[in-house]
């Protein structure tokens, strides 16, 4: 799992929630579509055509409670769409374990949004904490997860399906 | 050092005799919900879930299927419960919102660590159990039976004074989130402690601990009395363990609001931290399209009978549809029983059958663009229940039966 991204933020603001990310009378309602057609949602209502802007490797940045609301994985369609890091002043707890599951790097980082202008460029090391803005030259902390704490090795599996796999197997449970 | 409810739950299900915020650790799961099939069963060869009486099934957000995919996504969920064996499947007519069907089918007991899909699985801290919310890792828990846990701070509402008759557990709710804003608990346990948590029935409990995940709770607990078990007699089928907080427990905050003089609350557009006295803003005559009582958050027996009791003899405004979607099986029986069904449909209220209906924006009651609902509910982001340009309002079941009759927002006193 890559550990350090560089790449232009996008700023976003207060409680933006997972209805935002995944709208329920778009994505609910059509349980056969693909996580790509969903993606073209994310973001419509309070931002309409920024996934036609949005480019991979792009960061997101946002401010408190972050993926609020529903437990709708607001993280599949960040990560569809090519966002590399997720940064936000507080992230809601459902929208963070999501996040470590899908395997989209996403730190909470309290003053993130103060720290960073849209269309400026951080460097941002998930294990570290460490951020830099490119632009201003200035360096902000963020909370990095325990290196040997299990949302860690998740996120450093690349996601709960193969973190899972291998501790299933492990267990015993599985036939070889 | 003492420890809160929620440290005592996780210390409990994970082992231990002690443990600390932030600390993390392995935690066995009480209880289950899903309501879709486990992929990863299948891919990994896995032949059986933890245990087939601790995993619940119901599909709640869209019943009865209302296109051809949600018929196939529901006859899925169906094959993964025969399949599995899975002891609790609900069915389209036995069956209801997961928060409300489970319990009443023995899925909780005091002193349980559940973990289960949906964010508002907080609502089972009014049980005094602690009810976490998760959703991609729901594999991993059917599987397994377990869940890593990071220890959340805890912190504590005393909730003083005596509560108004004209108030219940929602405006206390939407007040909490007006004065100490949606992110006052992100991550956090909250324990609900004082007299006026005493004072509040199970129901207005349920809609706290519910509401719990709207401040950003990772669980919203209750200590238990008669009340809970009350309800719950008859139904658990685990022996409780109820916790209670130690004296000298640590709270990372401690926040005491006084509910003498709360009055009935409405959370205007887009988030419930936007909450205002109803009375502060009826003279602003916000027309209501929509009333919508439903939802996980109000939707038991106690909020339809205040509403059928406000409309008893009287009309819903001719301009305002208001749809009444209870929340489970059970409900809609005990409500016909009790006779509100014919008191609401009389008034020109549409019952529909149980389940999520309008709140999460699938089916039965969207909203069209510049539409206005007064909505039970427990959430009003932009594009929840419908349009992303129309506007959800969030109110008691007796604010949602005022704003019905006047075709406004109205403070609900005058009726009650």
């Amino acid at each position: 799992m890559q550990t350090t991204f560089t790449g232009r933020v996008w700023k976003f603001g207060e409680a933006i929630s997972t209805d935002l990310m995944v709208p329920g009378s778009k994505v609910l309602a059509n349980p056969g579509i693909t996580p790509e057609e969903a993606a073209q949602f994310c973001m419509s209502a309070n931002r309409p055509g920024w996934v036609d802007q949005v480019q991979p490797g792009d960061l997101l940045v946002a401010g408190t409670n972050f993926g609020c609301g529903s437990s709708r994985n607001g993280s599949q369609p960040l990560k569809v769409l090519g966002i590399a890091c997720v940064l936000a002043d507080s992230v809601s707890r459902i929208h963070l374990r999501n996040a470590v599951n899908t395997g989209l790097p996403t730190l909470v980082a309290p003053g993130i949004s103060a720290f960073v202008e849209e269309g400026q460029r951080l460097e941002v090391n998930i294990v570290s904490g460490q951020v830099k803005n490119l632009d201003t030259g200035k360096t902000l902390q963020a909370q990095a997860w325990p290196e040997d704490s299990p949302p860690f090795q998740i996120l450093m599996a690349g996601g709960l399906d193969a973190y899972m796999k291998d501790k299933v197997r492990k267990a015993g449970l599985v036939r070889a | 050092m003492g420890m809160t409810m929620a440290e005592k739950i996780l210390a409990s299900r994970s082992g231990k005799s002690v443990v600390a915020p932030g600390e993390y650790v392995w935690a066995k799961v009480d209880g289950t919900g899903v309501f879709g099939p486990i992929p990863m069963m299948e891919e990994l060869g896995i032949e059986q879930v933890y245990d087939t009486a601790r995993v619940y099934a119901v599909d709640d957000h869209f019943a009865p299927s209302p296109t051809v995919e949600r018929a196939n996504a529901h006859k899925a969920l169906k094959d993964f419960a025969t399949k599995y064996g899975i002891e609790n499947y609900f069915e389209y007519g036995r069956h209801g919102i997961l928060h409300q069907v489970f319990p009443e089918h023995g899925y909780v007991s005091p002193g349980d660590l559940i973990v289960s899909v949906d964010s508002h699985s907080t609502s089972y801290g009014c049980f005094n159990a602690m009810g976490a919310p998760i959703m991609e890792e729901l594999s991993f828990v059917v599987i397994t039976g377990q869940l890593w846990m990071r220890v959340p701070p805890s912190i504590k509402f005393t909730l003083a004074g005596t509560l108004p008759a004209y108030c219940v557990g929602k405006d206390v709710m939407l007040k909490i989130a007006a004065d100490y804003g949606t992110d006052v608990a992100v991550y956090k346990s909250v324990e609900f402690l004082g007299p006026v948590a005493a004072q509040l029935s199970l129901g207005s409990r349920f809609t706290m601990s519910n509401m719990g995940v709207e401040i950003g709770a990772k669980c919203a607990i209750f200590e238990a009395d008669d009340k809970t078990y009350e309800f719950l007699e008859g139904r658990m089928k685990r022996e409780p363990q109820p916790v209670s907080p130690d004296p000298d427990a640590r709270y990372e905050a401690e926040y005491t609001v006084d509910c003498t003089n709360l009055e009935p609350m409405v959370a205007l557009p887009h988030d419930p931290s936007n909450s205002h006295p109803v009375a502060a803003v009826e003279s602003e005559r916000l027309r209501v399209d929509q009333a919508f009582l439903g939802s996980c958050t109000n939707a038991r027996v106690e909020d339809i009978a205040v509403a059928a009791k406000i409309l008893q003899g009287r009309q819903v405004h001719p301009d305002v549809r208001m749809i009444v979607t209870p929340a489970s099986s059970e409900v809609w029986h005990e409500c016909a029983r009790l006779g509100y069904w014919e008191v609401l449909s009389a008034a020109g209220a549409m019952i529909t059958n149980p389940g999520c209906g309008a709140c999460p924006g699938g089916h039965l009651g969207l909203l069209a663009d510049q539409e206005r609902c007064i909505s039970s509910s427990n959430r009003n982001f932009q594009g929840r229940m419908g349009s992303p340009l129309a506007e959800v309002c969030l109110a008691s079941p007796a604010t949602v039966a005022a704003s019905a009759i006047k075709g406004y927002i109205a403070d609900p006193r005058e009726f009650m």
